[in-house]
């Protein structure tokens, strides 16, 4: 079992959603970040006033998967975050050592569902 | 000569502000309910509506809504710049307040007016769009229509059409426009409708001012601190009382829960439809007018909007044109003799009315909807109308506007 966890753009969201729900990846937790790269930063004009954050708005996905999802699941979320500029974000792949379903306290590959 | 009449000039001074207060109002009525990427966006097109179209008025606008007639279909330029427009009362556009206290007070419907379309095509319109579109809305849609109804020979008015502050000039004209707007423009990315409000209290408080406001522009428009505004006053607290109810009463009934969104929503639909009303209908009569609101409105939001698919952001169509509509023609039904001398409808036996007011709702629908649909061709050629699908992803506010409404997370 993994754990994936993707940074990506805010806008980008429902392009991952989508492409993750084509490769049957369903369930997921999305989370608001701030985070930096190596993307310089957007700028943000406040009364005139252009202010460089070193900080972005990122969005974090954090998916679990059984190990056949792993490729699969990369390859959608590469597909749906891209924009092939600086500030794309990353993927990260974990070891996932165990996964329990609250409700029925099923174990292992049938708790990620 | 007419004379000035102090108390008269008091209120309505008291009511233009009130009436311009409105348009911030609306700035959060509508900024609630849109996601909160787009709240500026909002707020912005309902200020600049405020002082481009304000500056408009003086320069050319006011000339052509109630200058005078030319073939009972506009006013002429001689007025532009406000010339031959100053304290001295005109005779026809109240004989008791100066002339240009009259031009101020209808300033702040010819803005309000514009700005209710924008929630038809919110969180998707490119902003150098909207304003071109604007500028040319007020000036080929509002201003015209304004004079059919209300202007010194509009044919409208000759015709005998009733319609105390505006609920075909203002209502009707942005609401049927609104709708055009949506269809062409089409609907947001994403697919799922409607999309989650961000911020409902701030709906709700705008919900609130544009009420307070709204006595200003119904009663405000007896020019005159007499009978007729008190009449229009109490319409508009009980249509708009008996609208909040009603809307509570169905939103219970079918969606299981009474809203706080529903009782807004109910209250603007009352305002709406109590205005062309207001000053010629007993306060009984405004009862059935509320309820009918809410009953016309909760069948537009809730059952056609999602049949024909159209994406009107923000129900301008369903709440302020259809309801708009069950106002004039319930104008034709409920005015009383017994009430205003100037206006007779169905219930004093005068029959013709309802088809003089239905009349006044098809000429304005036909005018406006053709009228919208060309000044959208040409703002989106000049313009393009639309923004890019990234851009929309993005949001409005900083995609169009290098600005963000909140710092959530520093």
């Amino acid at each position: 079992m993994k754990y994936i966890i993707a940074v990506v753009r805010p806008h980008k969201i429902e392009d991952v959603k989508k492409e993750l729900l084509n490769e049957d990846v369903h369930l997921m937790t999305i989370t608001d970040v701030l985070g930096c790269g190596r993307q310089q930063g957007v700028t943000e004009v406040y009364r005139g006033v252009k202010e460089v954050d070193n900080l972005l708005r990122k969005v974090k996905i954090e998916v679990a998967v059984n190990e056949e999802y792993v490729d699969r699941t990369i390859a959608a979320i590469k597909k749906g975050a891209r924009e092939g500029e600086i500030g794309d974000g990353k993927i990260f792949v974990l070891d996932l050592e165990q996964c329990i379903r609250i409700r029925t306290g099923e174990t292992g590959k049938e708790a990620i569902g | 000569m007419e004379k000035i009449v102090s108390a008269d000039v008091a209120w309505v001074l008291i009511a233009t502000a009130l009436v311009m207060m409105m348009t911030p109002a609306l700035a959060f009525f509508y900024g609630g309910l849109v996601r909160k990427k787009n709240v500026l966006s909002i707020m912005m097109q309902c200020f600049v509506t405020i002082c481009v179209v304000g500056l408009l008025w003086v320069l050319y606008g006011y000339s052509m809504a109630f200058g005078p007639d030319k073939g009972g279909v506009i006013g002429g330029l001689e007025w532009s710049f406000l010339r031959h427009v100053g304290i001295t009362p005109n005779s026809f556009y109240g004989p008791t307040i100066p002339h240009m206290l009259f031009m101020a007070f209808q300033m702040m419907f010819a803005i309000i007016t514009p700005a209710l379309m924008i929630g038809a095509f919110a969180e998707r319109i490119k902003f150098s769009g909207f304003l071109f579109f604007v500028i040319m809305w007020a000036t080929f849609i509002y201003n015209p229509v304004a004079h059919w109804v209300w202007g010194n020979g509009g044919w409208l008015a000759k015709d005998g059409a009733l319609d105390f502050a505006g609920g075909t000039v203002i209502h009707i004209n942005a609401g049927i426009s609104a709708l055009v707007l949506a269809i062409l423009l089409g609907k947001r990315e994403g697919g799922v409708f409607p999309k989650a409000p961000h911020n409902l209290p701030f709906a709700v408080f705008g919900a609130g001012f544009l009420w307070f406001g709204w006595f200003g522009f119904n009663a405000g428009s007896a020019l005159a601190a007499n009978g007729t505004a008190v009449i229009a006053f109490t319409t508009t607290a009980v249509a708009t009382a008996a609208a909040g109810t009603m809307w509570m009463i169905l939103d219970w009934t079918f969606n299981k829960a009474p809203t706080m969104l529903g009782v807004a929503t109910g209250i603007v639909a009352g305002l709406v439809a109590i205005t062309p009303a207001a000053g010629f209908v007993s306060p009984m009569s405004s009862i059935a007018i509320g309820a009918g609101a809410s009953i016309v409105g909760f069948i537009f939001v809730t059952k056609v909007k999602p049949l024909f698919g159209y994406d009107d952001s923000l129900d301008v169509f369903g709440v302020h044109g259809m309801c708009g509509v069950w106002g004039a023609i319930a104008t034709g039904i409920f005015a009383s003799k017994g009430i205003n001398p100037a206006g007779s409808g169905l219930i004093d036996g005068n029959a013709i009315q309802v088809w003089i007011q239905i009349k006044a709702v098809l000429t304005t629908v036909v005018f406006a909807s053709i009228g919208t649909a060309v000044l959208y061709y040409i703002s989106n050629l000049i313009f393009g109308m639309r923004v890019t699908k990234r851009e929309e992803n993005i949001g409005l506010d900083l995609s169009q506007h290098h600005e963000a409404g909140y710092t959530l997370m520093e």
